[in-house]
């Protein structure tokens, strides 16, 4: 390995600049695992989720060398992160805004517990006799 | 710093007009280096597909999340935190063993190329032994996917969230295991290749897509973590 004195120094530097990174992504580890730890509402999931990312992204653009490498990787990449935005975009669009298709005597394991159809009239004709034709129509 | 990383891609003796000197060279390449960035491109599509089947995974778990959001929230009480922090901490530094085999290689170093990789093997081996453990004890409670989820106790009675959070559970980790087991197998081909010497600063194409690979396996598992082990 004596023709490679050269190398040796770059091996020297990118590793510990390799370790460098692990040590954040450690640090990152531990931040994540503490804050599940205090109780900030709904704020705690978000707090997980841009942990997670940012951790990702050091793992992406150190570890995968996205950053130091040619930039048709990088663009690859992100258009399957992007790609992959759109879809949960529209999957939690339909989570929080889609009716119910069964509002009526539903089941505890049915697929309606989220938001509830409420029929027209309101709830004050439940108890008549109109709900049923209604519930009947919109199966 | 990206001269540096061209020259290490390089290395001594390497004429680029004459690629054929290099057994490993394919003859429909123009250059060794465009033949490594070709193959790089392949593997980066092929993780974009991986990234989209466990997007649609979390996009499910997510769904059910909002459904049985009690249920889910009771569930994850069940997983062992330590567990699971302790297997992020393996992975992490599994890929910081991956990343400096990569560079072991392309330095033409191949006593740290060849311990690095079977390094990056063990740290595979430990997360297996530690999501064996935990599965057996979920296994022993009762907390199966599906139809099998016998747990007694639960707050909601004859719920199916718990049920859906283990169905998630055991697909995710379990696809997430497989990767890492099939990992694990190609790392330790890398490393009986490295140690007959079949790679060199010229050429570790092989290593280098492992690694990419395995570092995506450690980015899937940075959010499996929170999700399932930290949800509140």
């Amino acid at each position: 390995m004596s023709s490679h004195n050269g190398h040796t120094t770059d091996f020297k530097k990118e590793s510990r600049a390799h370790l460098l990174t692990l040590l954040t992504l450690l640090f990152l580890t531990i931040v994540t695992v503490g804050a599940s730890y205090i109780d900030f509402g709904s704020g705690n999931i978000v707090i997980a989720l841009a942990i997670a990312t940012l951790k990702a992204s050091v793992v992406a653009l150190f570890f995968m060398h996205l950053l130091h490498d040619k930039p048709v990787n990088s663009v690859i990449a992100v258009s399957g992160f992007l790609f992959l935005g759109l879809f949960l975009t529209f999957v939690l669009l339909d989570l929080g805004y889609r009716k119910d298709s069964t509002p009526q005597n539903c089941p505890p394991n049915a697929l309606c517990s989220g938001a509830r159809f409420v029929p027209p009239g309101g709830e004050a004709a439940a108890g008549g006799a109109t709900p049923a034709p209604a519930a009947d129509k919109r199966e | 710093m990206s001269s540096t990383t061209a020259d290490l891609q390089h290395g001594h003796g390497h004429d680029p007009n004459a690629p054929e000197s290099d057994p490993h060279f394919q003859h429909h390449f123009t250059t060794m280096e465009q033949q490594f960035d070709t193959s790089k491109i392949g593997m980066w599509l092929f993780l974009v597909t991986e990234v989209l089947t466990f997007g649609g995974l979390f996009a499910g778990f997510g769904l059910l999340q909002g459904k049985y959001p009690q249920e889910f929230i009771e569930a994850h009480e069940h997983l062992q935190r330590l567990a699971g922090a302790g297997n992020t901490v393996v992975l992490l530094f599994s890929s910081f063993t991956m990343v400096m085999a990569v560079l072991s290689a392309k330095s033409n170093q191949k006593e740290k190329t060849v311990r690095y990789l079977w390094m990056t093997v063990a740290c595979a081996l430990i997360f297996m032994c530690v999501k064996a453990y935990e599965y057996h004890h979920k296994f022993e409670e009762g907390l199966l996917p599906g139809l099998w989820y016998s747990h007694e106790g639960d707050l909601i009675k004859g719920s199916h969230g718990y049920a859906s959070f283990f169905s998630f559970y055991f697909m995710m980790t379990g696809l997430h295991g497989l990767h890492v087991v099939i990992g694990a197998i190609m790392l330790s081909w890398l490393a009986i290749r490295a140690n007959r010497g079949e790679f060199s600063s010229n050429y570790y194409t092989p290593i280098d897509l492992v690694g990419l690979f395995w570092h995506l396996v450690d980015l899937i598992w940075i959010y499996l973590f929170p999700l399932y082990y930290l949800i509140k």
